[in-house]
C-alpha cells in the first residue's frame, strides 16, 4: 500500500463500506496524498462530515474527526475553527449535503471567509438514500424521483461559492487524480475559505440510469467533458459546448474571519468600543 | 528502462474494473469474479493511473531494480 494511504487511513475500518467503482474512494486517497505533501501534523488537523455516502470520509482518515449532521458540517467546523484557530480544518460533504441541506451554511462559511478547506464530493445525486435529484443533478438526468428526467436547472456551485465569497475556487474530478491533489493542497495553503468541488461517479444511483453502465464508462466521460481552464481561455464557444471547466478556478484576497475575531477581542479587552 | 512490479490486494478489490479499463498497456486481466489481476506487469511502464484510480487502495505499483 501506498505510504500516505498507510499513514492517513485507519487501517481497521478498510476496505471502506463504499459500492465498487465508487468515486468516493479516489477522492479519498487524493486527499491522503495532498496531506502528506503538506506533510500535515495529524494531530493538529481536524476532518469534520455531515451525512451520506461522502461524508463516510472521516470513518476512514486518521485523523481528529468529527461526523455530523446532515448539511451542517460546516458549522461545526466553524465552531472548531473558531475555538482553535490554529487547527487545520478540512470539511468533506456531498453535492446534496453542501448544496441543498446546507445551503445555508455553504453561502454563510463563504461570505465570513474562515479558513476552512470545503471538499464537496458530487456525484449529482443523493446516493446513500436511493438516488433521489439533488440540486446538482444536471437538467434531463433521471433520479428515483425525477423518473421522466429532471426539469429544474442545477446549480453552478463554484460560481454559487464565488459569488458568496469564497476566496479559493477550484474544481477538480475523479478521471484527474493527481491535479486534484494539486487543487486539495492549494486550498488547504490558502487562509480563507476554500471550496474544491470534486466531481465523482455513482455508477449504482447515477449511472445505471442515465445510460452510463459502469464506473469506468463514468470516468472516461470525465475525461471527455472536463476542460482545464487554461485550456479553455483558447476555445470557442461553440467547442466548449457541453464541457464543464476543472482546475483553479478563482482566487481573491479577503480579510479572514478567525484573524478578524482576533482582533476584535484584543480590542475589546483593551478596552476599546 | 526501469521495471515495475505490480500488486494487487485481491481481498480488498471489489471488482470494479477501473484498473483494468485505465492500463494504456493491458497489464491487467480479470478473474472469474470480475477482479483484477496482474496479467502481465512486464508492460508497466509506471504511470501509476491504476494506483492513482484505485477506489479501494488495492493497487500497488513500485519499481523493481
Amino acid at each position: 500500500m501506498n505510504s500516505a494511504y498507510e499513514k492517513y487511513f485507519r487501517q481497521d475500518r478498510l476496505p471502506h463500506i463504499w459500492c465498487p467503482g465508487c468515486g468516493n474512494g479516489i477522492v479519498l486517497s487524493a486527499f491522503a496524498r495532498a496531506m502528506e505533501e503538506l506533510n500535515i501534523d495529524q494531530d493538529k488537523t481536524v476532518v469534520v462530515s455531515g451525512i451520506g455516502c461522502s461524508s463516510r470520509a472521516t470513518t476512514y482518515v486518521d485523523f481528529n474527526t468529527l461526523h455530523t449532521t446532515h448539511g451542517r458540517a460546516l458549522a461545526f467546523a466553524t465552531g472548531v475553527k473558531l475555538a482553535n484557530p490554529e487547527l487545520n480544518v478540512f470539511v468533506f460533504m456531498g453535492d446534496g449535503d453542501s448544496s441543498a441541506i446546507g445551503g445555508n451554511h455553504l453561502i454563510h462559511a463563504s461570505r465570513r471567509n474562515i479558513d476552512i478547506t470545503a471538499i464537496i464530493i458530487d456525484n449529482n445525486i443523493y446516493g446513500m438514500t436511493g438516488g433521489q435529484y439533488s440540486p446538482l443533478t444536471p437538467t434531463g438526468k433521471k433520479a428515483t424521483t425525477a423518473p421522466y428526467g429532471m426539469v429544474e436547472r442545477n446549480f453552478d456551485l463554484c460560481e454559487l461559492v464565488k459569488g458568496a465569497g469564497a476566496t479559493f475556487v477550484a474544481r477538480g474530478t475523479v478521471y484527474h487524480a493527481k491535479q486534484l491533489t494539486d487543487l486539495i493542497v492549494a486550498g488547504a495553503k490558502n487562509k480563507g475559505f476554500s471550496v474544491i468541488e470534486a466531481v465523482s461517479q455513482c455508477p449504482i444511483s447515477y449511472g445505471r440510469r442515465n445510460k452510463m453502465k459502469n464506473a469506468l464508462e463514468m470516468i472516461n466521460w470525465q475525461k471527455e467533458h472536463a476542460v482545464n481552464v487554461k485550456a479553455a481561455q483558447k476555445m470557442n464557444p461553440e467547442q466548449l459546448k457541453d464541457k464543464f471547466l476543472i482546475g483553479e478556478l478563482y482566487r481573491a484576497e479577503a480579510p479572514e474571519y478567525t484573524a478578524e475575531y482576533d482582533k476584535l477581542i484584543e480590542r475589546v479587552q483593551k478596552g476599546g468600543k | 528502462m526501469k521495471k515495475y512490479q505490480v500488486k494487487v490486494n485481491e481481498k480488498r478489490c471489489k471488482a470494479c474494473g477501473i484498473c483494468i479499463g485505465l492500463c494504456p498497456k493491458e497489464v491487467f486481466g480479470e478473474d472469474y469474479l470480475g477482479k483484477a489481476v496482474v496479467k502481465d506487469d512486464g508492460k508497466c511502464t509506471g504511470c501509476k493511473i491504476c494506483e492513482l484510480h484505485c477506489p479501494d487502495y488495492c493497487v500497488e505499483v513500485g519499481e523493481t531494480a
